[in-house]
């Protein structure tokens, strides 16, 4: 059992008690209909405790819609805060404590297991009274089967203590709440006064009074009135931090690595990356282009990577298909190009808001023809800054476009980690236009590696013409099979020598044992704790993540023989042997798997699923335990 | 250069002089008769007439036989994707203001597939000229109905004629948002074909040429006879208009006066359907261009954008 929901059990039996139970960690969900500030308290919440020093990850809680009808079971709009004594890297399993704004939403993250028994639910009274009898009944049932089901309700006069400061409760609620929360987990009140002038900073004095008495009523309130209150010791770290969401991240990332143009089309959840960097990209000198259509932004890129310009283009699922035609010509032509993908649930329009690791496939091999390209898959926030600017270099050293992968679950969550030290080697060089070095040809594949230089319109000497068409090294359509031979083995032995670059990967737990599970993306954090639990229990189970997808890292082969089981765990389908119709013979397995499968020969399982939910380390233990049964 | 020295006399003279052969390469593989050689010899000459440094100079195209364009020009060259000139052309200007920009784009390229583009890159109105290379027919492919093919075209798709009416690409491009510059001139008429295209270079903002063209190998019967009837070319007369020198203009038979500031009445010409139009429907010159937004910010240093990144890093830092 979850160890806070076991804290809140212990101390709710002393009623009335003002002493704080220590505990190590936290998990809070906030939920309620859209447009509550519900968010907007949670992410206070985080910030909050990533400056007392704890260890902090939020993940927002989205309906597909947005504006879902009013008190519905699938509208529940939130977050999620994960805090605690140690690095917090992933969203945990079951919360210990929910505020919830109405019952009704609450509904939807039973179904989605995120509470078990015990877990404090903190319900806002005011639907107790409403004048709609069929709301009161509603009310009243829920509370009943809350309660039948082991959770610990609590009814709070939410909206009647705000009333006592503001006229519209609509508007306040949340920083009340967050008041509450501060009481409960023994925040420092004067770091959560100054997040609210950070949050309110463009707005009036009067409105940043306001929030700051909701928030001193909410904590009197909560030491009033509740018979529990917690307190969670920071952790030490000695390097600044900073906090923010993967997509801010891509988007401080795509500056730090002096790109200067994203061509994109908006489509969720990359959309947030593209807002950031229209609000702040013009400080850098960069320029965001809102293209037509995929197609376009892609095509747009393409064009300004061929006349030397640094470029992203980012999108999600169904952009990349739309992108596919000239991703294979980017491949072809070798235009160096930074392609992110913020993954999202698919096929097709899918789940536009839930997490997947789905698109793994389709950024390998998802063009036609042969298109081999360097993939890159960030685990954690962290990286979803440093990868950008790898994959700028990489895309230029090897004169290639750079898939560069994120999903739902880095998009939105947040974290502190160290703050990045800006460093100029990181910026793009401006564009060389001196005269293009005689006898040079525009693809001088070298023998070796398959690497060539390009040149860039502008360059005197280095005329040709960029073609989609099998062509040699002077650029020429190829009328001869044999030059479609040699400059596909030139374009593929790129990727030999930059494989021959990378490090094995690291082995999280002992370098052998019964299982080795392999992980990649946002699952970093879950897999390791999960690993974490398991050993504890003494089983012998390692992990280790992958940040190059293609090529892989070396030395997988051999890591694998040294377990006697290896398996990965993934968010995205696969088929379960014993379920109707599906034998060892036409099972098909979780996309990585697949990869692996076929790299190193090793016989891999593989646990996938497409519930379109971040991993938790409980789940993951459960994986582990299952395979080792 | 011409025994004459740069400081021998004030005028100012370049250091290198380019010449047609700096902007042509390689033979064209088009067939014999096909309208695109006189086209690229128009550009070729306007290039030249203008001075274009070869490096300086993109042609960018999509797919078809009209956008193997570009493998024939001694410049730079994108022959990209069928329908996606545009974009490609669009981003390649956008940081890029240096560069002289040729769109080389099909029927089908520009007016199908790539239809979308069209209304766009014609919104962005980017400093470009473009060529669109229309012979009603898919050439590549090997005849295959366009949608410029007059209703009734005997194609591989439609044996029994087509069956659905062309769109009319002036007047298409007449009625997007921001246009400022469209001209129709044909292939046969090299004198025209060239002043028109000059006329676009000089264009501040994107130029949208339809050069009617003729397929000698899929559309004998197309323009065939209207090339050597002088009577098929309808010459749009005005001082803003095409320069023509006055002894060919005179060989026109048909003559009409039209202000291509008038973008109504441009839209009555784009549907005269006795004749060919030929000379510059439209001009404005003073409509919003999105390369300039995009070359706004140009030339920041490393320094200053490494101070940029780190000021915004410390918005984040607890
Ligand atoms: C995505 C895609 N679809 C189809 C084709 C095949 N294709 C090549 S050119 C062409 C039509 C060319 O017609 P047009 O644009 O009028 O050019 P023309 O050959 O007549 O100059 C087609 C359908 C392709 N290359 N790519
Ligand atoms: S098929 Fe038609 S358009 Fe193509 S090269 Fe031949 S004549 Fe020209
Ligand atoms: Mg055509």
């Amino acid at each position: 059992m979850d160890k806070h929901a076991l804290d809140v059990l212990n101390t709710t039996n002393g009623k009335g008690t003002s002493q704080r139970k220590k505990i190590d960690q936290a998990i809070v969900e906030i939920v309620s209909d859209s447009g509550e500030g519900a968010q907007k308290c949670g992410q206070s919440l985080g910030q909050i405790s990533a400056k007392m020093g704890n260890g902090v990850w939020t993940v927002e809680i989205i309906p597909a819609e947005i504006q879902p009808p009013a008190r519905s079971r699938e509208g529940a709009s939130g977050i999620r805060v994960r805090f605690g004594a140690k690095k917090i890297t992933n969203m945990g399993d079951h919360a210990g404590l929910v505020v919830a704004l109405n019952e009704q939403v609450l509904y939807g993250r039973l179904r989605q297991n995120a509470y078990k028994q015990g877990t404090i639910l903190l319900i806002e009274n005011k639907w107790a009274s409403d004048e709609n009898p069929e709301i009161r009944r509603q009310y009243a049932e829920a509370l009943t089967e809350f309660k039948a089901e082991g959770f610990d309700v609590r009814e709070i006069p939410m909206e009647t203590e705000c009333l006592k400061l503001v006229m519209d409760a609509r508007k306040g609620k949340n920083m009340w709440v967050l008041g509450m929360l501060c009481y409960i987990y023994d925040r420092d009140v004067e770091i959560a006064e100054k997040q609210i002038h950070q949050t309110f900073r463009k707005k009036s004095q009067k409105v940043i009074d306001v929030n700051i008495d909701l928030l001193h009523a909410g904590y009197h309130y909560a030491k009033e009135n509740l018979d529990f209150c917690y307190e969670i010791p920071p952790m030490k770290v000695s390097d600044e931090q900073v906090v923010m969401n993967g997509n801010e991240a891509l988007s401080l990332g795509i500056m730090a690595a002096g790109i200067e143009l994203c061509s994109m089309y908006p489509i969720t959840p990359a959309t947030s990356a593209s807002h950031h960097l229209a609000e702040h990209f013009e400080k850098v000198g960069g320029v965001v282009h809102q293209a037509e259509d995929e197609i376009a932004a892609i095509g747009f890129a393409v064009g300004a990577a061929y006349a030397g310009k640094t470029t992203v283009t980012i999108t999600s699922g169904p952009g990349i298909a739309l992108k596919t035609e000239f991703i294979g010509l980017a491949v072809m032509a070798e235009v160096p190009l930074v392609i992110i993908d913020v993954q999202r649930g698919g096929p097709s329009t899918g789940l536009p808001t839930k997490v997947e690791q789905s698109d793994l496939t389709a950024a390998i091999m998802g063009q036609t023809g042969d298109v081999p390209k360097i993939v890159l898959a960030a685990a954690t926030i962290e990286e979803c800054f440093h990868f950008v600017i790898l994959a700028r270099k990489l895309a230029e050293a090897f004169r290639t476009p750079v898939f560069l992968l994120s999903d739902a679950n880095l998009a939105t969550g947040v974290q502190p980690f160290k703050r990045p030290k800006v460093n100029p080697d990181w910026f793009a060089l401006p564009i060389d236009l001196s005269p293009w070095k005689e006898g040079i040809r525009a693809f001088d594949w070298s023998p070796e590696t398959g690497i060539s230089k390009r040149p860039i319109p502008g360059q005197k000497g280095g005329m040709y013409t960029l073609t989609g068409l099998a062509h040699d090294e002077n650029s020429k359509v190829a009328y001869e099979p044999e030059i479609n031979q040699r400059s596909s083995e030139a374009r593929s032995r790129k990727f030999a020598a930059f494989q021959k670059t990378l490090k094995p990967p690291t082995i999280h737990g002992d370098p052998e044992g019964d299982l080795l599970v392999v992980g990649w993306g946002s699952t970093l954090g879950a897999i390791d704790e999960g690993i974490e639990m398991a050993r504890e229990e003494g089983l012998k189970v390692s992990s280790i993540h992958l940040r190059f997808l293609f090529p892989f890292e070396p030395g997988l082969a051999d890591i694998f023989k040294r377990f006697k089981k290896v398996m990965t765990i993934e968010i995205n389908y696969s088929d379960t042997v014993g379920d109707p119709m599906i034998t060892e013979e036409n099972r098909r397995y979780s996309q990585l798997a697949w990869q692996l499968r076929a790299r190193t020969l090793v016989d891999i399982d593989c646990a996938g699923n497409v519930y379109g939910q971040p991993l938790g380390p409980g789940q993951v233990l459960e994986i582990i335990k299952k395979q080792l049964a | 250069m011409f025994g004459l020295k740069a400081d021998a006399c004030s005028i100012p003279m370049p250091e290198v002089y380019y010449g047609l052969d700096d902007y042509a390469k390689s033979t064209a593989r088009w067939c014999p008769g096909c309208g695109g050689h006189s086209i690229l010899a128009a550009v070729h000459k306007v290039c030249k007439d203008k001075q274009y440094p070869p490096e300086k100079t993109v042609c960018v195209s999509g797919i078809g036989c009209s956008s193997r364009f570009p493998h024939y020009m001694g410049t730079y060259g994108f022959h990209g994707l069928h329908g996606r000139a545009f974009p490609v052309a669009c981003g390649v200007k956008f940081r890029r203001p240096d560069l002289h920009l040729f769109v080389i784009t099909g029927d089908g390229d520009c007016c199908s597939i790539g239809a979308g583009h069209w209304v766009h890159a014609i919104r962005y109105n980017m400093k470009m000229v473009v060529l669109l290379f229309d012979n009603g027919i898919y050439g590549l492919t090997k005849k295959q109905t366009s949608p410029t093919s007059a209703l009734g075209t005997h194609s591989n798709t439609h044996p029994r004629g087509s069956v659905v009416p062309p769109i009319n690409p002036l007047q298409t491009t007449l009625g997007f948002a921001n246009v400022s510059f469209v001209a129709q001139t044909t292939d046969w008429h090299p004198a025209h074909l060239q002043a028109t295209i000059r006329k676009a270079a000089d264009h501040p903002g994107l130029a949208f040429v339809r050069i009617v063209q003729r397929c000698p190998m899929y559309m004998k019967d197309l323009y065939g006879d209207m090339a050597a009837d002088p009577n098929s070319l309808v010459l749009l007369n005005h001082d803003q208009g095409i320069e023509l020198d006055p002894a060919i203009a005179k060989t026109f038979k048909r003559n009409l006066d039209h202000d291509p500031a008038d973008l109504r009445a441009a839209r009555e010409v784009a549907e005269i359907h006795d004749g060919i139009p030929v000379g510059l429907l439209y001009q404005n010159t003073e409509n919003m261009r999105y390369d300039d937004y995009g070359a706004h910010n140009l030339g920041m240093s490393v320094d200053e954008k490494s101070k940029a990144v780190d000021a915004l890093l410390e918005r984040y830092t607890i």
